[in-house]
C-alpha cells in the first residue's frame, strides 16, 4: 500500500436558522486558522469562486464570508461520474474584542481567501525582558 | 450523524469514497484507480465530448503534472500548504499533500485536441470524443 492516503471530507452543508429563495446549495469552505504575534489568519478554501464574486463583510462582531459560484457553467453538462457537490460556499466566525475590525485586509488566488485579522495594539504580544 | 432526511444520492457517494479509500489498485475495474480519494473528481458529458472538473485550491501549476494516454487520463503532483514559522495554529481543515490519480474512460479521445485549464482551484480538462468513436446514425431502408 503506498503512503498515508490524504483523505477528503465530504463538503458540509451550511445549516441556517432561514430558508433560502435560491435553490443552490451552500457549503462550508475548507479553513485554516493560525495566529501571530500581530495578527490572525483565516485561509478558506473555495475553488471555483472568482475574485469578484466574494463576498466578506463584518456586521456585530460577525465576519461573514460568502463566496458565489458561477453556476452557467454547468449548464448543458449531464454528470458522468461525481465525487463531489457543487455549490456556493459560506462560513461566518465570531471576531474577538482583541481584532481591530478596521484593519481587516483579504487577498485571493487560485481559490483560496486569505483574510489577515490584525489584533488590537493592546492584544499584541509583547516580550518581557529579565533582569 | 443526524440528517432531516436521507438523501439516496449521499449514500452512494459515500459508498463510493470508502471503496475508493481502500484500493490502491483499480482492482475493481472501476472508473478510477488511485492512491486515495484525493483530489475529488467530476466527470461530465458535453455532448459527445467530456469534461472532467476537480478541485485542486491552491495548488502551485509547476507542481501539477497530467498525462493522457489511449483512453486514460493521470492527474499526478503535490498540493502544499505552507505557513510561517513561529505561528500558532487554531484550525486546519485544509487537505495536502500527493496525489496520484488515473480516469479511465469508456470511450477513446483524441489525444490532440485535449484542453486542461486551470482557474480559481478548479481543473478542468476537455476531452474531445475521437471521430472514430463516434455513433454513426445507420440509415434503414
Amino acid at each position: 500500500m503506498a503512503a498515508k492516503q490524504l483523505q477528503v471530507q465530504k463538503k458540509r452543508e451550511l445549516q441556517k436558522k432561514e430558508e433560502a429563495t435560491i435553490p443552490a446549495r451552500v457549503f462550508l469552505p475548507n479553513a485554516d486558522i493560525y495566529e501571530t504575534a500581530d495578527a490572525l489568519t483565516v485561509i478558506l478554501e473555495m475553488p471555483g469562486v472568482e475574485k469578484n464574486n466574494v463576498d466578506v463583510r463584518v456586521e456585530d462582531d460577525v465576519l461573514t464570508v460568502q463566496g458565489r459560484l458561477d453556476l452557467s457553467k454547468y449548464q448543458g453538462l449531464e454528470p458522468l461520474y461525481t465525487e463531489y457537490n457543487v455549490g456556493h460556499y459560506s462560513r461566518s466566525f465570531q471576531l474577538s474584542s482583541r481584532i481591530d475590525q478596521n484593519k481587516i485586509s483579504a487577498t485571493m488566488n487560485d481559490g483560496v481567501l486569505s483574510l489577515t485579522l490584525p489584533k488590537v495594539e493592546e492584544a499584541k504580544a509583547r516580550t518581557i525582558e529579565i533582569r | 450523524m443526524i440528517t432531516a432526511f436521507a438523501d439516496p444520492l449521499e449514500t452512494l457517494f459515500n459508498l463510493q469514497r470508502e471503496l475508493e479509500a481502500r484500493i490502491a489498485s483499480g482492482w475493481l475495474r472501476d472508473l478510477t484507480a488511485s492512491e486515495g480519494p484525493f483530489p475529488p473528481i467530476n466527470v461530465f458529458q458535453q455532448g459527445d465530448d467530456v469534461l472532467v472538473v476537480i478541485e485542486l485550491p491552491g495548488i502551485d501549476k509547476s507542481e501539477l503534472q497530467l498525462q493522457a494516454k489511449e483512453n486514460t487520463i493521470r492527474i499526478f503532483g503535490r498540493k502544499t500548504v505552507a505557513y510561517p514559522e513561529r505561528v500558532s495554529m487554531h484550525r486546519r481543515e485544509r487537505v495536502f499533500g500527493e496525489f496520484d490519480r488515473t480516469l479511465s474512460l469508456p470511450i477513446a479521445i483524441d489525444p490532440d485536441g485535449i484542453k486542461a485549464e486551470y482557474r480559481d482551484g478548479i481543473l478542468a480538462i476537455f476531452l474531445p470524443r475521437a471521430e472514430h468513436d463516434k455513433p454513426r446514425t445507420i440509415r434503414i431502408n
